[in-house]
């Protein structure tokens, strides 16, 4: 690492937060030193379920709800960047989503909370419908008999999640930000102006940093005056065959990926530290995909997988320039798939203009409790 | 290509896309093709390339049949019996009609 003496910007993570925040930076005009970590990290990134998704988002949380419909606007804007950048198209589709109510407590319960929301933003957050089965089922013939109906938005959609990860690495790399795999940062110094980050690959100095590095940034925030509380919540998806195009919206638990397969989820755990995906829990997702869907029933199941979200206490995300160390940011989130067009587009710019709006400076973690190992100064 | 050295002993029928195939008894639906002289069981799902049986253990998914209207089985792990409908597959299998427009 003796080449970087120094550095302006260092982002510390090169999951899709990091990434995306690097690949603003680049646009910015600020060539990022992306610091990222080990293959056999937890890796949010890697596991997810690609959805770009606002409903539902953002109860008692105006501002959230807000904000994640802003990303969803950006995200056209977003992914002609990266086609353009790359060459790689990462299959945007925001034709409208459902999430399908297998209980009419269920269906109410979203139904309040979609009132909630657009009580909260005044009608800003994105338009929704409820539907009844037979409505349901007017849109979606092959609906089950066992769904009582469904929220349905048009603002939601998905995307080729792991490509996108793949676009904004490649768009980095043209771009001509500085990435650095197997570079775990375990030593952040505050210096006069700027950090010294350190590993065992070796030291840098950098004038600002961004801690992007997910669940990493538990541990890596309090060296730098900031918390960053997060809750453990394992998830695990199914992936089926890969089949003709059957469902050409998404859902919360189901979706079909641009290349045919049908992707289930959506469980979360938050006892679990095990990195093994439950047989038990795969099979509550196959039954419930099957209640939704009955003609999935014969569907082979080729592939699954358990992740773990970056999930704050309020699962809201944080964005926060350390009072007791300014020119160092943190940046978490669970929904970095959905939040990384605004992550890009209107984070990245204020972190390479040295300050966060109003809008962003919200999401700090003041928020939380305060634990005692942290020492906040201002 | 695959040549039987002798004629099935004991013989079990059954088509392929309705071309009848005949196989020893106990022997799989892909040895039998190879055998019968088929070279293109199925199109691969993405690039449309035809495929053929390959690793004649389970693990390359290149021998996926429809066998009695189930869409891809893996034509090396199914032993052939009397009657049984085998088709091509072209592309990806289907999921029922669509689910909606
Ligand atoms: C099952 C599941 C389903 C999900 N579904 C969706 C969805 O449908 N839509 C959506 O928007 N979001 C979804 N998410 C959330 C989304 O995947 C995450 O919000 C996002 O991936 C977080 O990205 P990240 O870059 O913060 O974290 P990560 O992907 O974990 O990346 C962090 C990076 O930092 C590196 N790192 C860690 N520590 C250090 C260190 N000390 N030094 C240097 N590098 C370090 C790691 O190696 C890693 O590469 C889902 C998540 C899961 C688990
Ligand atoms: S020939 Fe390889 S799986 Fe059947």
């Amino acid at each position: 690492m003796s080449r970087f003496l120094e550095c302006d910007v260092a982002v510390i993570g090169g999951g899709l937060v990091g990434a995306s925040i690097a690949f603003g930076l680049c646009r910015s005009g600020v060539r990022p030193l992306v610091l990222d970590g080990e293959d056999l990290d937890l890796r949010a990134s890697r596991a997810n379920f690609a959805l770009v998704w606002v409903q539902g988002k953002g109860v008692g949380a105006p501002h959230y709800a807000l904000w994640s419909r802003q990303s969803s606007l950006l995200w056209p804007q977003f992914a002609a960047l990266l086609q353009d950048a790359t060459g790689i198209d990462v299959a945007l589709s925001q034709r409208g989503a459902f999430s399908f109510a297998l209980s009419s407590a269920e269906l109410d319960r979203w139904h309040t909370e979609m009132e909630t929301i657009a009580g909260e933003t005044a009608g800003a957050a994105a338009p929704y419908e409820i539907l009844g089965h037979n409505e349901l089922r007017d849109r979606l013939p092959a609906i089950g008999p066992d769904v009582v109906g469904a929220v349905y938005s048009p603002a939601d959609g998905h995307v080729n999640s792991l490509r996108l990860l793949r676009a904004l690495h490649a768009a980095l790399k043209a771009g001509g930000a500085d990435y650095r795999a197997r570079h775990t940062v375990k030593g952040i110094e505050p210096l006069k102006a700027g950090f010294r980050l350190s590993g065992d690959w070796g030291t840098v100095v950098a004038r600002r940093v961004v801690l992007a590095a997910g669940i990493g940034n538990e541990t890596l925030a309090p060296k730098v005056g900031l918390d960053v509380p997060l809750k453990r919540s394992k998830g695990q998806v199914l992936v089926t065959e890969k089949c003709a195009p059957f469902f050409r919206f998404a859902s919360a638990t189901i979706r079909q990926t641009d290349e045919g397969g049908v992707m289930i989820g959506d469980s979360e755990e938050s006892a679990s530290t095990s990195i093994a995906a439950r047989a038990d829990i795969n099979a509550v997702l196959a039954q419930r995909a099957i209640r939704t869907f009955p003609l999935l029933a014969d569907v082979n199941v080729v592939r699954s997988w358990a992740g773990f979200r970056v999930k704050t206490l309020d699962g809201l995300p944080v964005y926060e320039e350390s009072a007791s160390h300014p020119g160092a940011f943190a940046v978490a989130c669970h929904s970095g798939v959905t939040l990384a067009a605004g992550h890009a587009l209107v984070l990245a710019p204020q972190i390479a203009a040295g300050a966060l709006s109003p809008d962003l400076a919200v999401f700090d973690s003041r928020r939380f409790p305060r634990r005692s190992h942290v020492s906040q100064t201002a | 290509m695959f040549r039987r050295q002798h004629e099935p002993a004991d013989p079990v029928r059954f088509t392929f896309d309705g071309q009848v195939i005949a196989a020893e008894r106990g022997e799989t639906v892909a040895v039998a093709l190879l055998a019968s002289g088929v070279r293109t069981v199925r199109t691969s799902v993405v690039g449309g390339e035809p495929r053929a049986p390959y690793c004649l253990m389970g693990v390359c998914f290149d021998c996926l049949v429809t066998v009695d209207g189930a869409q891809n089985r893996n034509g090396c792990l199914t032993v052939a019996r009397d009657g049984m409908v085998v088709e091509s597959q072209r592309g990806r299998r289907r999921v029922g009609a669509e689910a909606g427009a």
